[in-house]
């Protein structure tokens, strides 16, 4: 394991020198209370420059992402980014712009910002949309805040719960609870979809809503989604639509014909946007007309050929981010739409699924699939097999993909299949990279049948092998401290 | 896997052990074994009003963060403190150690808690 910066510490190695200051110098003590003053120097480590380059580009070779290979992890969309997107970004229309400069001088990225809003309600079936919220979770908060103003609106008091599915998001169940409301679960039936019996059993006066993300964590489609509709509204409640799954479906069907009334998009996962440490994030929030004066200030508008914004929305939530959102991202995931078109964002859905069928299809060779049907843009696989006949179980096989080369699909998720490998392999992977992807998993599961010590022992390439999660999660040590 | 004769149980996989008015609460061997190696606990606050179903503490593992729902109407007596710091003992000895005392207000509850024998099958039909 290699050094901690800290630890590369060589007392005078760094040899910068900051010349005179050519202003007046001022006793720090007389300027800033002592209270605020610390009495030793920050312990920031003593290094050379060529030695704090080597050590950075060193971690980054470590890194793993799209742009270096297959990257199946259930969920979270990990497609490619358009390398056009970042083109489309850095134009100096937009790069070399303030926020608060007056509209009149912006009104490209008004107009970009009106027509995103627009194109999202279409693919959505919403009637109004806000760009503002910085990733998907605080898209779920912003819209779940709007949920809560409704009630609040028509003087409903009582409701406050919201109903979670036990396949869900754990940021569904996070959501809810940050924005007031405690959580009541709902069960899956033995097809993976809501339990319909279950959800009528739970619907009553306290409830504000049900959260659902549809094809669900299962890669199914939750086929009784207008009886489930039918029971929410009919309760009082409102449809949350969790758009982390929109991929598997977009251009084909929209939340707004299934009987949402809220919903919340991940365009770094959806639309292309790069995902993670790279993003950031950007989730915009959908919702049908009769809650759109409640969402968040300013809203981008159109008045004789001119784009303003509107801060007169007495009913609004108030802003949930500093300025319009992540610009840079939606403007990133703008260029995606525009270069897809309405028949391209469809057929992405229609090869997203056909991927997630392929493998499917050819892994249930060697793994337990427990719902095996067509599914859509993700399915869940498991090690049950390995785990009886091996004693292998599905992070041996999660560390040992990372020795062929590949980012493991999410493990141990959703929470009610036992052992998942959850697998999305979007549809920017080509066939001959899903079949490399089949070799591997055929491969282990060979290796975990005659030598299963190879697997249990995974990985066997990697800088770092096992790492003791138990001893690391009960006893954490967060920050280095100098014990010499 | 162990299931003790002198216990009651729920689907949520706890086990409860009464003892006059008041109900001992733990988790399952089961439940430990299927979460795997336990890293925190949120225990109860005490005085806390709790009624059957509610979630009153919080079991959290490297897999999987679990609520743990209290089978019983009534008021949060004891916490057991000593999880905070060995949330392993969940693991290593679940019958042992409990998460939670409550003071029952309706005993005629404790008649919807599952027999061992009941939970023994239930767990059977859960693989």
């Amino acid at each position: 394991m290699s050094k901690l910066i800290f630890e590369k510490n060589l007392k005078g190695s760094n040899s910068f020198t900051l010349p005179p200051a050519d202003i007046p110098e001022v006793d720090i003590t007389s300027s800033i209370p002592a209270s605020f003053l610390r009495e030793t120097a920050p312990a920031l480590p003593d290094i050379s420059e060529v030695e704090a380059v080597r050590h950075f580009v060193d971690l980054s070779h470590r890194a793993y992402g799209v742009d270096n290979g297959f990257y199946p992890l259930g969920s979270c969309t990990m497609k490619y980014s358009p390398k056009i997107n970042e083109w489309a970004a850095r134009l100096p229309g937009f790069t070399s712009i303030h926020p608060y400069q007056s509209v009149e001088t912006v009104q490209g990225a008004m107009e970009l910002l009106y027509n995103m809003q627009n194109m999202l309600a279409e693919i959505t079936g919403m009637d109004a949309v806000t760009l503002q919220p910085a990733a998907g979770a605080h898209g779920e908060m912003t819209g779940v805040m709007i949920i809560k103003a409704y009630h609040q609106g028509r003087n409903d008091q009582g409701r406050t719960k919201m109903m979670v599915p036990d396949s869900a998001h754990g940021t569904n169940p996070a959501t809810a609870n940050v924005v007031g409301y405690d959580v009541v679960e709902v069960k899956s039936n033995r097809r993976g979809l809501v339990d319909l019996e279950d959800l009528k059993s739970k619907m009553s006066p306290e409830i504000a809503g049900l959260m659902l993300t549809n094809p669900n964590t299962l890669g199914l489609f939750e086929e009784e989604i207008q009886d489930i509709a039918a029971v929410v509204h009919d309760g009082g409640g409102l449809l949350y639509y969790d758009g982390a799954n929109l991929n598997a479906v977009m251009g084909i069907s929209r939340p707004g014909d299934m009987g949402f009334d809220v919903v919340h998009l991940n365009l770094h996962k959806t639309f292309s946007t790069p995902h993670g440490g790279g993003g950031p994030g950007s989730g915009p929030v959908g919702v049908k007309s009769y809650l759109a004066d409640y969402l968040p200030v300013p809203m981008v508008d159109k008045k004789d050929d001119k784009y303003i914004f509107v801060y007169d929305r007495p009913l609004s939530i108030g802003k949930v981010k500093n300025f319009y959102g992540n610009f840079g991202v939606i403007v990133k995931a703008y260029a995606y739409i525009l270069a897809l078109g309405a028949e391209g964002i469809k057929d992405a859905a229609q090869q997203a699924v056909l991927n997630a069928n392929y493998l499917r299809q050819h892994l249930k060779k060697d793994y337990h699939i427990p719902f095996d049907r067509l599914c859509k843009h993700e399915f869940v696989a498991t090690a049950k097999r390995q785990v009886d006949e091996n004693g292998v179980i599905t992070l041996d096989i999660a560390k040992r993909l990372t020795d062929y080369g590949f980012h493991p699909p999410t493990v141990y998720f959703p929470l009610i299949v036992k052992e998942a490998l959850m697998i999305e392999p979007t549809e920017t992977e080509t066939r001959e990279r899903l079949d490399d992807f089949l070799q591997a998993m055929a491969s282990i599961a060979e290796e975990a049948r005659n030598h299963p010590e190879i697997v249990t022992n995974a990985p066997h390439n990697a800088v770092i092998t096992r790492v003791d999660e138990v001893t690391a999660a009960r006893k954490p040590v967060v920050k280095w401290e100098d014990d010499s | 896997m162990e299931v003790p004769k002198d216990l009651l149980y729920t689907t949520e996989h706890e086990w409860i052990r009464v003892e006059g008015e008041q109900v001992y609460l733990g988790i399952t061997d089961y439940a430990q074994d299927q979460l795997g190696d336990i890293v925190f606990v949120e225990l109860p606050e005490l005085e806390t009003e709790v009624i059957t179903g509610d979630a009153i503490a919080v079991v959290e593992s490297v897999k999987a963060v679990s609520s743990v729902y209290s089978p019983v109407s009534g008021t949060v007596v004891e916490s057991n403190i000593e999880l905070e710091d060995l949330p392993e003992l969940l693991n290593e000895e679940p019958y042992s150690n409990h998460i939670a005392v409550i003071n029952i207000s309706d005993p005629d509850e404790l008649e919807d808690l599952m027999s061992p024998a009941d939970y023994e099958a239930f767990c059977a039909e859960q693989e």
